[in-house]
C-alpha cells in the first residue's frame, strides 16, 4: 500500500518512518486507502483473499446485480469506509447508492428499515456493533418483528453489518460482543463469518435474503488473508444460512465456535494434535438459526464438547450451545460440556488486563486437556 | 429586569485576502447530485468577514455578577466596542497561556508515545482546540464544577486540574493512572475534580452532564442548600449535534432550567464527514448549518464565538457560567475551532484541504495569546520562555512517571465491577463469592 504522508501542523519531533510503520500495522483500522480507485486492489497470491476484500467484492457484486441494493452508514462513502470495507464503492456506484450519514444511528437505521419495508435492500453499516445500541430499537422492533406483526404484509430485507467484539486496546465501550443479544431475537438471522469464504458467501446470501440479517464481522480478521477456491470467486457464490461448517475433522473432542475464536480453536487443535488429542472444530457461521444437527452429529462422534466465545458468560452463545447439546445428544456425552468465554467484566484498557479478559489458545488447550 | 441575550459573532481581523482563498470543499467530482444542492450552501470553511455588528447588551445584573473566576480582572464593560474583551490580569493571562501550552505539549507528547508503542488503542488529540478548554474550564470553572466530554478528553482533564502525570499514566495503561489503567484514553473519570468522563459514544456524555447539573439544582431547590452553585459544562463536537440525545438534553435543560452549559467544539469535521455534509441549514432563512441557533429553538441563548481566541471564549464562558450560577438556566456556545491533527492517531486525514489547515494554523491560539501578552505588557519574552520551559519539564516528568509506574496487577481484573461485591453472587459453598480467598487475585475458581 502507498503510505500517505500525514498532514499535520505543529509536528515536531516524531519520525515519519515510525508513524508509517504503525499505520501499516494498525490492524486496518482507519487505514489509508490503497492508491487509485480500483476497489480490490490489494495484491494477493492467486487463490487467496483477505476478509476485507471478500466483503468488499461481495458488496460490489451484489450492488451490480441488483439496483435496489444501497449502502448507508458513517464514513462509508468519501472516507472509503472506517475499516475500508466499502473502499471504491462510492467511485463505482455514486453518492445515490453509497450514502454517508450524519452521526445519527437510530435515525438512519430507522430510515433504512422504512426503505426496506418499501422494497429497497439497504446494507446498513455500524462503525462498530457497539454503536448499534443507539439503534437497537429499530433493529428489533422495526426490522425483526414487522413481518410477524403484519402477518406477512411487510417484509424487511435489510442487512446490518459491522465489526463486533473486542479489538485491541479500545476499552469498555468499544469491545462488547453482541452475538448473544441479537441471536436471541426471533425474526432476525444472525451471521458470524470467520474466513474469507464465510465473509463472501454469507454477505451475498444475506443481501439476497428477504429477512433482516445481522452480520457480526470482526475487525481483527479484516486484514487476514485466507486461501479460497475458484468457486468462492464466482459471482453467485453463496454460503447457506443456517449451516455450520466442520473446519477440521477429529475424533476426541468437538470445539464449537464462531468468528475470530474459530481461528483460536484451529490453533489449539494443532497444539493438541501434537499431544495426541484429535480435535474437531465446528465453525458455526450462523448463530440464528443455530445448526443444531451439525453440533449434535459431531458430539455423537467425539463425545466431548467445548464451546468457545469471547463474549460474556452469562446468557451467552456458550450457554445456548450447552443447552442444545444437553437436549439433543446428552446420552452421547462422556463428560459435562464446557464453555470458554470472556471474563465477566467490562473490557479494561490496560494491555495485559485486556489479554487476561479474553480467551487465549492456551485456555482452550488446558480446558480440553482437563476433560480427558 | 429584562435580561438581554448576548450574541457575539466572531470577527476576523486577519488581513489576508480571505475571499480569494479557494473554497476548501469536498472534491465535487465525487458528489453527484449532492453538489448541485450544496451549491446553494455557502462553504463553512471560508472564514466569514465581519458582517453584522456585534451586539453586546447587558443589564446591571450581568455586569455585577460577571466577576471572573480568577482574581484581578475587572468586569466586562458592557457597551464597549466589539473587539475588546474583559480586562485580564497579568497573572491570569499567564495561567491561561500556561494551560494552553501544557495542553499542546501534552498532546504532542502523546503522539510521540503512541508511535513508540507506549500508548495503544484509539487516541484522539486536541491540538489546536486549546483555547476552548482553557477559555472555558481554566478561566471560569471551580473545582466543584463538572465537566463532561467525549473521547477527545485529555486536555479537558488537564484544564480541570487532573494531574498530567495521572493522565499520562492512564494513557500508558498503568496502575497509577487516573482510572487505574482500566479506562484508557477515551474514558477519563475523576471524582475529585468533577470530571464525569470520557465517553466513546459521542452524545452520550451530554445527558450525563445535564444530570450533574440536575443534581446541583436539586441540591439547591430540594435539599435547600442555597449556596450550592455548581455548574456542569458539556464538551462535544459538530458531529454530535446530529445525535438525538443532544436535542433531548437541550430540551430538558431548558425545561428544568438547569445550570448547564453546552460547548460545541465545531472543528468542522467528524472523522471524514464535514459539518456541511452532515447537517442541514439551521433555519429557513439560513444558508449555513449554524449550531448556536439551535439554542434559541429550545429557549436558551445560543452564542457563536471564535474558538481560536482564548480571550473571546473566556468572555462568553464567563457570562454563561454566571447565568448558570444565578439559576437562569442553560446556554449553548458554539466555538469555531480546528483540530490540527487527524481525528485520531490512526486517521490518515486525507480529506481535509491543506489550505484549510494552513488557514487555521495561522490562527493558532497559543502564539496569538503570546502576542497579546507581549503587546499588552502582561508578560515578557523571558517570562514566557520560563513558562514554556516549566511546561516541557512537567510533560517530561509525566512521561517518566508513567513509564516507571507499575502495570495493573491481575487482581484488578475483578475489582470495581460492583460497588457492592455481593453482586458476584453466591458460590457453590453457599458463601458470597467475593469472600472466597483469592477471588480478586484471579486465582479463585469462578464458576
Amino acid at each position: 500500500q502507498t503510505v500517505r504522508q500525514i498532514a499535520g501542523l505543529a509536528l515536531r519531533r516524531e519520525s515519519n518512518a515510525l508513524k508509517d510503520s504503525v499505520l501499516k500495522s494498525a490492524g486496518g483500522a482507519l487505514a489509508p486507502a490503497a492508491g487509485g480507485a480500483s476497489f480490490s486492489s490489494s495484491s494477493r497470491a492467486a487463490g487467496s483473499m483477505t476478509v476485507r476484500d471478500a466483503l468488499n467484492s461481495a458488496l460490489d457484486e451484489e450492488m451490480e446485480r441488483d439496483e435496489d441494493v444501497f449502502i448507508l452508514g458513517e464514513e462509508v462513502a468519501e472516507y472509503q469506509g472506517a475499516y475500508k470495507i466499502t473502499r471504491g464503492l462510492l467511485q463505482k456506484y455514486g453518492a445515490k447508492r453509497v450514502k454517508d450519514t450524519p452521526i445519527t444511528e437510530i435515525g438512519f437505521t430507522g430510515i433504512a428499515c422504512g426503505a426496506a419495508m418499501q422494497g429497497l435492500k439497504p446494507v446498513v453499516e455500524f462503525m462498530t456493533w457497539n454503536f448499534s445500541m443507539q439503534a437497537i430499537d429499530h433493529i428489533i422492533n422495526s426490522a425483526a418483528k414487522s413481518y410477524y406483526m403484519s402477518a406477512g404484509e411487510i417484509k424487511c430485507p435489510i442487512v446490518f453489518r459491522g465489526p463486533n467484539g473486542a479489538a485491541a486496546g479500545v476499552a469498555a465501550q468499544h469491545s462488547q460482543c453482541f452475538a448473544a443479544w441479537y441471536s436471541s431475537v426471533p425474526g432476525l438471522k444472525v451471521l458470524a463469518p470467520y474466513d474469507s469464504e464465510d465473509a463472501r458467501g454469507l454477505m451475498k446470501a444475506a443481501i439476497r435474503d428477504p429477512d433482516p440479517v445481522v452480520m457480526l464481522e470482526n475487525e481483527i480478521l479484516y486484514g487476514e488473508s485466507f486461501e479460497v477456491s475458484p468457486a468462492v470467486e464466482d459471482k453467485d457464490f453463496t454460503v447457506p444460512i443456517g449451516k455450520a461448517k466442520v473446519m477440521r475433522e477429529g475424533s476426541d473432542v468437538t470445539l464449537v465456535s464462531f468468528g475470530k475464536m474459530v481461528g483460536y480453536c484451529l490453533e489449539a487443535a494443532k497444539a493438541l494434535e501434537k499431544e495426541g488429542v484429535s480435535v474437531e472444530v465446528v465453525n458455526l457461521r450462523t448463530l440464528r438459526p443455530l445448526d443444531r444437527e451439525t453440533i449434535a452429529s459431531s458430539v455423537r462422534k467425539t463425545h466431548k464438547v467445548v464451546s468457545v466465545e469471547e463474549g460474556w458468560p452469562q446468557s451467552g452463545i456458550g450457554a445456548e450451545i450447552l443447552s442444545v447439546v444437553s437436549e439433543d445428544c446428552f446420552d452421547d456425552l462422556d463428560a459435562p460440556p464446557e464453555r470458554i468465554t470472556g471474563v465477566d467484566i467490562p473490557m479494561p484498557y490496560s494491555h495485559q488486563l485486556e489479554a487476561a479478559a479474553l480467551p487465549s489458545v492456551e485456555d482452550i488447550v488446558s480446558v480440553v486437556k482437563g476433560m480427558a | 429586569h429584562i435580561v438581554l441575550y448576548h450574541r457575539i459573532i466572531a470577527m476576523y481581523t486577519s488581513a489576508t485576502s480571505i475571499r480569494a482563498m479557494a473554497c476548501p470543499r469536498q472534491r465535487s467530482s465525487m458528489r453527484g447530485e449532492e453538489s448541485s444542492m450544496r451549491a446553494q450552501v455557502a462553504p463553512l470553511h471560508q472564514p466569514r468577514l465581519s458582517r453584522t455588528p456585534v451586539v453586546i447588551r447587558s443589564s446591571k445584573k450581568v455586569q455585577a455578577s460577571a466577576q471572573p473566576a480568577s482574581k484581578g480582572a475587572s468586569a466586562s464593560s458592557a457597551s464597549s466596542a466589539p473587539k475588546s474583551t474583559p480586562k485580564i490580569s497579568a497573572e491570569e493571562a499567564r495561567e491561561l497561556y500556561r494551560d494552553m501550552f501544557l495542553g499542546r505539549e501534552f498532546e504532542e507528547m502523546c503522539a510521540q508515545m503512541y508511535y513508540r508503542g507506549k500508548m495503544f488503542g484509539f487516541v484522539h488529540l486536541y491540538s489546536g482546540q486549546e483555547a476552548v478548554s482553557t477559555g472555558v474550564i481554566k478561566a471560569c470553572l471551580k473545582k466543584h464544577d463538572f465537566v463532561s466530554s467525549t473521547y477527545r478528553d485529555h486536555v479537558h482533564a488537564i484544564s480541570k486540574g487532573v494531574s498530567s502525570k495521572k493522565v499520562m499514566a492512564e494513557l500508558f495503561g498503568k496502575k497509577t493512572g487516573v482510572c487505574r489503567g482500566q479506562g484508557g484514553s477515551m474514558h477519563m473519570f475523576d471524582k475529585e475534580h468533577g470530571l464525569l468522563g470520557g465517553y466513546a459514544f459521542i452524545g452520550e456524555g451530554i445527558p450525563v452532564g445535564v444530570g450533574a447539573a440536575f443534581t446541583s439544582a436539586y441540591t439547591r431547590r430540594v435539599l435547600g442548600e442555597e449556596d450550592h452553585d455548581a455548574v456542569a459544562v458539556n464538551f462535544f463536537g459538530d458531529g454530535t449535534c446530529n445525535v438525538g440525545q443532544f436535542y433531548e438534553s437541550l430540551n430538558m435543560a431548558s425545561l428544568y432550567k438547569l445550570p448547564v452549559i453546552f460547548v460545541v467544539e465545531n472543528n468542522k469535521w467528524a472523522i471524514g464527514m464535514s459539518h456541511a455534509r452532515a447537517t442541514s441549514t439551521s433555519s429557513l432563512a439560513d444558508s449555513e448549518p449554524w449550531i448556536y441557533k439551535k439554542g434559541e429553538a429550545f429557549g436558551m441563548p445560543g452564542v457563536h464565538v471564535d474558538g481560536m481566541d482564548v480571550l473571546k471564549v473566556r468572555e462568553v464562558a464567563m457570562e454563561a457560567v454566571a447565568r448558570a450560577r444565578r439559576g437562569d438556566g442553560p446556554t449553548l456556545i458554539e466555538c469555531e475551532t480546528y483540530r490540527f491533527r487527524g481525528h485520531s492517531l490512526a486517521d490518515p486525514d486525507e480529506l481535509r484541504d491543506p489550505k484549510e489547515k494552513e488557514h487555521y494554523a495561522s490562527r493558532d491560539p497559543i502564539p496569538r495569546m503570546k502576542e497579546y501578552m507581549l503587546k499588552n505588557g502582561l508578560a515578557t519574552e523571558a517570562e514566557i520562555k520560563e513558562i514554556e520551559k516549566d511546561v516541557v519539564a512537567e510533560v517530561e516528568d509525566a512521561v517518566e512517571f508513567a513509564d516507571e509506574s507499575p502495570k495493573p496487577d491481575m487482581s484488578q481484573l475483578l475489582e470495581n465491577v460492583f460497588a457492592d461485591p455481593k453482586g458476584f453472587g453466591i458460590g457453590p459453598d453457599g458463601q458470597y463469592r467475593y469472600m472466597q480467598p483469592g477471588f480478586t487475585s484471579g486465582t479463585a475458581a469462578v464458576s
